[in-house]
């Protein structure tokens, strides 16, 4: 079923406005996960925060559960959640390493995801166990074509 | 047994399980685990839970959300759950329906929590046809003005739950253990819960809301019973579910 079909139902039921913006910004220089996490890479350690895309499709965020420094993380794995609305939504990590630093800022300021997503609103820093794979993700111009082919086929 | 839709249209696969009275910690841990270890699309009926028990959402801060020294003096369990959202407070009045899918379970729904939503006010329109001015109103299920059923949801990279408490009938007293929360929907208008909810007894059968709500999911998916027994060997799958219940020394933090 078209997208266009699913949003005016869903915003004649909901009686708002539900239609996203028609493009969300993503950053040249980072790479990304198609369940929609960026990660920027700084030699061996990489930053970790969820895309425009992905905030604007799931609403203010009202909380983030953040992992413990030290914990491990596995590439396409939870890592923790964000919460909006009255969801709970898993963030995967991109990259297989080790939390060395979480935004402890998010804590008192978890809108800080929506409103700055690559930048005040990142989420944990890792340090990656193998590079190799920022292979399998993908650059900006990929990532766009991936949201945009998503957005028109739901 | 095998619920089936006359229809020629190939619908996805849903488990259909049906409990009654049973512990809603119970039933969120199955939930959870089906979520995170299950390849198949659900459904859980619960009819009522036999304990009065709180249930917060994942980020729920029990001093500001609960009358913390009356719940402390009635014993009254408080769990939190896996999922987001808000309080409630459920007893043998209460009918737990719940959504557990596959992100394609749906066709053209993006696994995001307002097309969630949007998609389970379509199914429920489907149950109560147009009874009470039912509709999906900033997130919750009200006849008019008035809440009578809570939503809350849990988002995987793959899957989806989307589980529902309805207020089939509750006492008044167990609403005074819930404060008015800060993040309250707008049609709320400050009201309290007295003013802002109502019973479902009042507008429908508690079998032709069950039966309904199964007729409604069979027509998007292909329904099969499966009884609670036939899933306890899923017991023996390695998984930690996150909700849990309070300690009493956590509630008397948050009572100071």
């Amino acid at each position: 079923m078209a997208s266009w079909l699913w949003a005016s139902r869903a915003a004649s039921y909901l009686r708002i406005s539900v239609f996203h913006r028609g493009f969300a910004t993503v950053v040249r220089d980072l790479r990304y996960a198609d369940s929609h996490e960026w990660v920027k890479v700084e030699g061996n350690s990489a930053t970790i925060g969820i895309t425009d895309h992905a905030q604007d499709h799931l609403g203010d965020v009202v909380f983030v559960e953040l992992p413990e420094v030290g914990a491990p993380t596995t590439q396409g794995s939870s890592f923790g959640a964000v919460e909006s609305v009255k969801a709970t939504s898993d963030v995967n990590s991109p990259v297989s390493g080790k939390v060395i630093e979480v935004n402890e800022e998010l804590n008192s300021s978890p809108g800080l995801v929506n409103a700055s997503p690559y930048e005040n609103g990142w989420i944990i820093k890792v340090e990656m166990s193998d590079a190799g794979e920022l292979n399998s993700l993908m650059d900006a111009d990929q990532y766009s074509k991936f949201c945009e082919e998503e957005d028109s086929n739901h | 047994m095998t619920i089936s839709q006359t229809r020629n249209i190939k619908l996805p696969l849903m488990n259909l399980v049906r409990m009654k009275g049973s512990s809603i910690l119970q039933q969120l841990h199955l939930e959870e685990q089906l979520l995170r270890t299950s390849a198949e699309n659900w459904c859980i009926i619960n009819d009522g839970t036999n304990d009065p028990t709180i249930v917060m959402g994942i980020s729920g801060k029990a001093s500001e959300l609960l009358e913390v020294n009356c719940v402390l003096r009635d014993h009254i369990p408080v769990i939190r759950r896996f999922s987001g959202g808000g309080t409630v407070i459920v007893d043998c009045g209460t009918v737990f329906v719940t959504f557990i899918c596959n992100k394609d379970a749906v066709t053209g729904l993006q696994p995001y929590p307002q097309p969630i939503m949007a998609w389970s006010g379509i199914l429920y329109d489907k149950v109560f046809q147009g009874a009470g001015n039912f509709r999906l109103r900033e997130n919750d299920y009200v006849f008019g003005d008035r809440k009578f059923g809570g939503n809350a949801q849990s988002i995987t990279k793959n899957r989806w739950v989307h589980h529902t408490s309805f207020l089939w009938d509750y006492e008044a007293r167990n609403m005074t253990y819930l404060k008015v929360p800060a993040r309250a929907p707008k049609y709320r208008l400050d009201r309290d819960h007295s003013e802002f909810i109502c019973r479902m007894k009042d507008y429908m059968p508690r079998s032709a809301f069950i039966d309904g709500t199964i007729k409604a999911a069979g027509s998007h998916f292909s329904l099969r019973s499966i009884h609670l027994e036939e899933i306890e060997s899923l017991a023996s799958t390695k998984f930690t579910p996150s909700s849990r219940l309070l300690t009493r020394q956590e509630l008397e933090v948050a009572a100071y």
